[in-house]
């Protein structure tokens, strides 16, 4: 699989997730940094996590006005993949790619924690087809702004529409906090329209390896990769 | 020339850094509050454009970058000395 990471100035997943393309699919992405536009095709680019510029203005907004989205854009138009995690989700909804909006926190707190991720009933995705339902998955998140707020006809068209891809579910009946920002209908992730973008705030590449307390970050992304070259 | 941008969130829309600063008005016994919203502004230092060229330009500003329109209102005005 032929695949790239975007770098701006802020971003500190890119790491990461290069680490765990390059240790799944076993070919090292390129590095895509904003401010260029020349990349050979690709199959899937990912737009990791960070303060992108600072979170100046808005999470996200300097980021999505760099020339490398323009290179998403037309990369996105031919039908390729793109995941974008936590900032990743941020930019993605500020470039216009995905609709709504990542506000602050309800609790104003940044929060840090592993959450419970339940996998809805989706348009074909290859980020969701090669995953069961019925398993959920643990996988931290780390941000501020990951409240999704949208109107309540966006709400409707992305759960008729299928593409609310993940939401935050209990792991036990009692508990009040499971949802750990204030999203709207406790939305972790959605799809575009062709099911080829998804944006999320929890960070997969921060769930491969035992060492981080579990490895459900690396199911899902390798059932992902599988799907995208498949 | 100077323009003022002025940037608040929607009615409807969640302000919890408002809603933070009234408890902790309501704290030190400012009582009298229905609700605190917060914002921001932005000035906009313009060289050589008349005013109504530089509101206009302000405005392609908003709708290109400056405000997140989904959440986001704002509203422009000159300032002058």
């Amino acid at each position: 699989m032929r695949s790239g990471v975007t770098i701006f100035p802020g971003s500190n997943c890119d790491r990461d997730i290069i680490v765990a393309l390059k240790n799944i699919t076993g070919k090292a992405p390129i590095k895509m940094w904003h401010k260029d536009t020349e990349f050979p095709n690709l199959d899937l680019i990912v737009i990791p996590g960070g303060f992108s510029f600072g979170d100046y203005l808005r999470c996200g907004a300097l980021a999505a006005r760099s020339p490398v989205i323009k290179i998403i854009k037309n990369h996105i138009s031919r039908g390729g993949a793109v995941l974008g995690v936590c900032n990743g989700f941020q930019i993605l909804i500020e470039a216009g790619i995905l609709p709504g909006s990542l506000i602050r926190n309800k609790k104003l707190l940044f929060t840090c924690r592993d959450t419970m991720l339940e996998i809805q009933d989706t348009i074909k995705s290859p980020f969701l087809s090669g995953l069961k339902k019925e398993h959920h998955l643990n996988i931290p998140i780390a941000h501020n702004e990951g409240n999704f707020f949208a109107s309540g006809t966006l709400l409707n068209e992305l759960k008729n529409d299928g593409r609310i891809a993940f939401k935050y579910i209990k792991e036990v009946n009692n508990d009040t906090d499971y949802n750990p920002n204030g999203s709207s209908n406790d939305i972790a992730g959605i799809l575009s329209k062709n099911g080829r973008v998804l944006g999320m705030m929890p960070h997969p590449e921060r769930a491969i390896n035992n060492l981080h307390g579990g490895t459900d970050g690396l199911k899902f992304l390798t059932k992902s990769f599988e799907q995208i070259i498949g | 020339m100077k323009v003022v941008v002025n940037i608040s969130l929607k009615e409807g829309v969640l302000d919890p850094e408002g809603q933070a600063i009234k408890t902790s008005l309501s704290n030190l016994g400012f009582e009298n509050l229905n609700d605190v919203r917060t914002g921001k502004q932005i000035i906009l230092n313009f060289v050589n454009l008349e005013e109504n060229e530089a509101v206009l330009e302000a405005k392609k500003m908003c709708d290109d970058l400056l405000v997140n329109t989904v959440i986001e209102k704002y509203k422009i005005n000159i300032l002058r000395n």
